[in-house]
């Protein structure tokens, strides 16, 4: 897994190539979380995401309580799988996927 | 029939799933059931490592089984560990806002929705949990 970051202000853009599971997905939510201090725009760019396991959909939960509190999260690119997972799990009705 | 038996950690998890996705890959095995077994195998050895046998340490074993006409594989994961049965566990409520979820059970219930069987039996001190995906 490959994260790439960008902070413009207090929108941050966050990239995520490969896949978020139980080895990477503790490094994926610290990758975030140090990051998310006073931001109001959190978007996630999902479309080089291979696959998500629970252990990534928990980050996103944790995220989404986050920026409840403080702004939007918006995930983008998830491919056909990912969209799927999302559905099943019910977080497609937590999570604000474009 | 192939398996393979390593510790159960979860910095093992890559080597089951490359073990797993070269006899998917030999069989044609579509796209999306792939990255869904991925995504089980994920789940099933990330429990069976994190909990099977914590504090301590011990093997698992990942069997898979082809089943041909129509085609369908079985894989088996197999522990010495506490016996644990996943089946038991609670499916999550889907439709509870994010403040409200909780966060157990839904890799379980994941692997429930996206492969055609799964079972579970305890047996001569083995946890035995196999899932079954059809490749057609």
């Amino acid at each position: 897994m490959t994260i790439n970051k960008t902070k413009n202000g207090n929108i941050l853009n966050v990239s995520v190539d490969g896949r978020v599971d139980t080895s990477t997905a503790p490094e994926f939510e610290t990758a975030v979380k140090s990051d998310i201090e006073g931001v109001t725009e959190l978007n996630i760019d999902f479309s080089k995401l291979s696959y998500i396991s629970s252990a990534g959909l928990r980050c996103l939960l944790s995220l989404q309580k986050i920026m409840n509190n403080q702004g939007t999260l918006i995930i983008t690119g998830a491919n056909e799988t990912v969209v799927e997972i999302f559905e099943v799990t019910g977080f497609s009705e937590i999570l604000t996927i474009k | 029939m192939k398996e393979l038996t390593v510790d159960a950690a979860i910095n093992n998890i890559e080597k089951v799933t490359d073990f797993i996705n070269a006899e998917l890959e030999a069989l044609n095995c579509p796209f999306k059931a792939q990255t869904q077994i991925d995504i089980a195998i994920d789940e099933l050895f990330g429990n069976i490592a994190h909990y099977a046998y914590n504090p301590e340490t011990g093997k698992a074993t990942v069997r898979i089984e082809v089943e041909k006409e129509p085609l369908a594989v079985i894989i088996t994961f197999i522990d010495n560990g506490k016996p644990f049965n996943p089946l038991e566990i609670d499916d999550p409520d889907v439709t509870k806002s994010a403040e409200e979820r909780s966060i157990g059970g839904l890799g379980i219930f994941l692997v429930k929705k996206t492969m055609d069987m799964i079972d579970y039996e305890y047996k001569d001190g083995q946890n035995i949990l196999m899932i079954k995906k059809s490749l057609v």
